[in-house]
Order: C-alpha cells, then structure tokens, then sequence
C-alpha cells in the first residue's frame, strides 16, 4: 500500500484513462495553471506514492463536508473522496467504531511525517474539551495526537480557520480555530480555508494541488490560500457596474431589487469579504449569494458573526456594556460637542457684554 | 511658551505651513463629504449602467484629497525638522514639563470662565496643542493607515498600498470590516476635531489677546495689548 500511486488508486475505483486525463486538464483549469499543467498533474499522480488524507470532525456542522461532497466535476469528487474515505474521514468512510480508530493509528505510524490532517469544525477548551467528545476523547487530544506527525495541517471552513459561530460572543465552550490550539510552537504548515462551508472546487482545488505538486499552495499572511483568496467578493462581482454607476437596491423588494442592482445598501459584504464565490460560484457554478439577490453576509471572514448585522456595514463595537456602532457614537459625539460649543459660545458672549458693561 | 512676551507681533507660522493648513482642510472638507457618501451612497440613479458613473467618481475624488492628505501629512512632517520651533508644536506636547501642565490648567480655567484673562501665547496653547497632537495627529495617521490599507484592498495584491499598508493592517484590527469600523470611527473623531478647532479659533480671535484665523493667512501674530501676564 506504501507505493500505491494515486493513478493506481483512481484506476482500481474504476476510473478510465480517459476520464482521469480530463480530469487532470479540470484541475489544472481549475488552479489557474497553464494548459501544460496537466501533463504535470498526470505524470505525478501517475509516479508519486499517494499521500494519505486524514480528515477530522471537530466541534461543527459538516457543512464543509456537505460541499465538498458536491463539488462541480462529479469526477474531482468520487477521484479525491475515495482517496480520502480510504482512510479516515468519519462521517463518510466505511469503517465504523474502533476499526475506524485503527485507521489513525496505523496512518500515524505508517505514514509518520507524510499524511496530510484536514481539520473540520475546532476543539471546544471548557469543561476539559467535554463538549466534543470523539471514540470516547476530547476532541482536541485527538487533534493535538494526530497534529503531532502530520506533514500539513488544512483548517477546513471558518471553524477551523477562525472560530466561527461555536467561537462567536460568548463562546461557552471556549472553542478556538486550529492555529490557535496549536499555538506558534507547531512547525508544520496550516493551510486555512475558510468559508462557511468552503466552495466545493476551492476545497478539492487545494487538497488537489497538495497531493500532486507535494506543496502547499501560496498562501497569503493570514494563511490562506491565494489562488483563491486574493480578491473580494466585490472585485469580481458582475454586479459591480452598478456599485460604480451609484445603482443601488434601497429595500429587497423594490425596482432596483428587481433589476439587479448592487446589493452594498442593504449590507453585503462583498467589499471586505475574500473569497471566490464571485467567479468559481456554487453548485456546479450556478449561482451565488449576490446573484440569488441577497447580499454576501462575509462568512469567510474572521469572526462575522460578531461584526453586527448582515444587512448593514457597520461593525459594532461592544463598548460600556451596550452594543453600539461607530456611526452611533461618532453621532452622537459630535451632538455633545456641538451643543457644547453652542452653550459655550453663548456664555462667552454674556460674558464678554457684562466685561464690557463693568468697563 | 508664554512667559514675558512684550513685543507686539511675533512671525509665528511660515509660509509652507500656512499653505499646508488650507490644502490640508480643503482636502479633510474633501474627504469628509466624499466619505460620508461612500459609507451612505446617494439615492439609486435609474437608466443603464454604462451611463453613470456617479459612485466612481465619488471614490476617486476620496482618493485624490486622501493622497494630498497623506502627501501634506509627510510634507509637515518634514517641516517640523526644518521649519522654525512653532512648526514643531504639533507632534511635540511636552507633557514632562511641568510649567506646560500648570498652561494648561490656566486655559482651562479660562475656558470654564474662571478666569477674567487668559495668558497670552506665542504659538499653540497648551489646551490647543493637546487636542492637535491627540485628534488631529492621531487621528490623521489612523485615517492614512486605515485609509491606505483599504485602498490597497481594491489596488490589490503587488501595488504599493497592498504591500506596505494592507498586508499589516488588516490583520491587525481584525478583518477588513474592523478596518472600515475604525475609518469611520477616525471620521467622527476629526469631525468634532474641526467643529471645535473652528469655534476655539474664532473664539480666540475675538476673546484672546493674540491674533489666530489672520495668522494662519500671513503668518504674524499681533498681540492686542503689550501688558505682561
């Protein structure tokens, strides 16, 4: 099983030459590499041992796993998924209970320093991580266990990546994105893919780009993946000529609504949110958020359930006990100080006439 | 700063500051206005697309005043090592010195009418220098960083304003979000700064014992009366 390559796997789940070439040519497409690419992405998978993927369940709600499963090209997915579900992935592999535990210890120890982990959901800290139990275990034991003698680590969707709404305000279980678990001391790389969930291509696009260059992709300084994290949502929105026209929808059901209008009035988010839902887009490229009309709430975002509401830009700051946004204060604020400056005026003008009437 | 000051004018502010002073306040003006409708866009324009361009060119007039704003900032700031002592009153408040202190109790007094005069001041008084150094300057370079990491948001990764300002900033205050949150918060911040700069000024100029708004157009401070303090 040692010097199985990937082709000989995909092969043996039935997977003709030909299909497996076209698929080779998707993923280059995919990636953003050259047509000869997929020569390269060919030859590899043909000649380089199959790096084993292990993918754990922590504290989540296996919307990541819910895309991936539905990724565009129905090939990329049975290609990579029977990959995976041959080792470890517990909520779509075959092997159940203490067999299914059997797998991680045998890949530790087979593959020492060589498998990929593919971390979905993060480990919940309180109560002694209680609140994620897996085959009888903390969660994060199983993480930190596993963490130990992997080659990268891929932090799957916002929970991973960020926290997400296990980790949102007041976070009871005390749930922290993977990075953070494994503190600065841990020397392998993370690769974070957020979302929540991921695109299903932007999810078997780096887990492809893994397996055959052997590398992990470019990522940018806060670890995620450039190829498809570069942009805004808004950089690449077809909406964007009305954003610059000054053509906006005002309510969901109005004129602007219907014709399609940019959706930044009504809160979305396209302007600070980085990912590639405006190009890749979902189910097989269908649609998206901003394209069904409604605006993108930045769910790939660090901590958007926190940055106040979906249908509007201003951040709220939990400040003196009351959630209050800038725009609140700052108003506010310049009321005070202008009735202040009125007040003062006024004084300084009593004062000056009663100075001159001594006078 | 005060002391005994017995001449009747002083050559206070030299001409690059004062030229400074009025790009930099058409150019806050500028951005101000720009910026509130960026945060709150004017009512939706019908007809297709192609045919406006109203949000673009609110945007772009935001970035030009933000470069002259920005390039004005680095300007004073090179004035201040080479200009004369006054021009260093901004990003210097020496709050050591005792006797600054005991100023600027004395302008507070004057300003809660607790005292029938005030002292007389060469340049910026102490209570003055406080809020130019602590909203002006603060708030200048939060509204510069923060302006510029955005920018660079849109000029995107490989410009000049993604790599020195965008890649640090971001992460920094959080996501982009916490970015735009502090933008408009630093609005706010130098929109009282101008409410109350305006007022204190014409204040002074009429209530003090110095010249203030003519002196930010030639420079001289006249003195109304060659008492000491």
């Amino acid at each position: 099983m040692a010097m199985e390559t990937f082709y000989e796997v995909m092969r043996r789940q039935g997977i003709t030459r030909r299909s497996f070439l076209k698929y080779c040519s998707l993923t280059a497409a995919a990636l953003g590499l050259g047509p000869a690419y997929a020569n390269k992405i060919a030859h590899a998978m043909e000649t380089k041992p199959r790096t084993p993927v292990i993918w754990l369940h922590g504290l989540e709600c296996t919307c990541c796993t819910e895309s991936f499963i539905r990724s565009a090209h129905p090939l990329v997915k049975d290609v990579v998924l029977s990959m995976i579900s041959l080792d470890y992935d517990d909520t779509i592999m075959a092997a159940a209970g203490h067999q299914a535990e059997a797998i991680l210890e045998e890949i530790k120890e087979e593959y020492k320093g060589r498998y990929i982990l593919a971390v979905e959901g993060n480990p919940p800290l309180n109560q002694d991580g209680m609140s994620c139990i897996i085959a009888g275990r903390p969660f994060h034991e199983q993480l930190k266990w596993m963490a130990e003698d992997a080659k990268a680590i891929i932090s799957w969707g916002s929970c991973a990546s960020w926290g997400c709404v296990q980790a949102a305000k007041p976070n009871p279980t005390q749930a922290v994105p993977v990075h953070k678990f494994l503190g600065s001391g841990y020397d392998k790389p993370i690769i974070k893919v957020p979302g929540c969930p991921p695109i299903a291509e932007v999810m078997t696009g780096v887990i492809t780009y893994m397996l055959t260059f052997d590398r992990v992709p470019e990522l940018d300084n806060q670890g995620r993946p450039k190829m498809f994290y570069s942009q805004r949502i808004h950089d690449k929105c077809y909406r964007r000529p009305h954003f610059d026209a000054g053509q906006f929808v005002e309510s969901f059901d109005d004129e602007g609504a219907r014709k399609g209008y940019c959706l930044y009035k009504v809160g979305c988010k396209g302007p600070t949110s980085y990912n590639a839902c405006s190009t890749i887009r979902w189910n097989e490229g269908v649609s998206f958020p901003i394209q069904a009309g409604h605006g993108c709430i930045g769910c790939s975002e660090d901590g958007f359930w926190d940055k106040g509401s979906f249908y509007g830009h201003d951040a709220e700051l939990n400040a003196f006990g009351i959630e209050a946004n800038a725009d609140t204060i700052g108003k506010t604020a310049a009321g005070v100080v202008g009735a202040a400056i009125a007040a003062h005026a006024a004084a300084s003008a009593i004062k000056a006439a009663a100075k001159k009437g001594d006078e | 700063m005060s002391g005994a000051i017995t001449e009747d004018k002083v050559y206070v502010y030299e001409a690059p500051v004062r030229l400074w002073h009025w790009i930099n306040a058409a150019s806050i003006v500028v951005l101000g206005v720009t910026g509130y409708f960026i945060a709150y866009p004017l009512p939706s324009l019908s007809g297709e697309a192609s045919d406006h361009y109203l949000m673009g060119w609110i945007r772009y007039l935001h970035f030009i005043a933000g470069y002259i704003f920005a390039i004005g900032f680095v300007g004073r700031i090179y004035w201040a090592f080479v200009g004369n002592h006054h021009a260093r009153e901004l990003f210097i408040v020496p709050l050591w010195k005792p006797e600054w202190w005991k100023g600027f109790i004395d302008e507070l007094k004057w300003y809660a009418f607790l005292k029938k005069e005030p002292a007389k001041h060469e340049g910026h008084n102490p209570m003055a220098q406080f809020a130019m150094f602590f909203m002006f300057v603060l708030g200048g370079l939060l509204m510069i960083v923060t302006g510029f990491a955005m920018y660079g948001e849109g000029t995107a990764p490989g410009s000049w304003a993604y790599n020195l300002f965008t890649t640090w900033v971001i992460p920094l205050f959080g996501q982009s979000l916490d970015v735009h949150y502090w933008h408009r918060a630093g609005f706010w911040l130098l929109v009282i700064f101008v409410m109350a700069h305006v007022y204190v000024a014409v204040r002074e100029d009429i209530m003090s014992r110095q010249t203030m708004v003519s002196t930010m157009i030639n420079g001289w401070r006249y003195f109304k009366d060659n008492r000491k303090d």
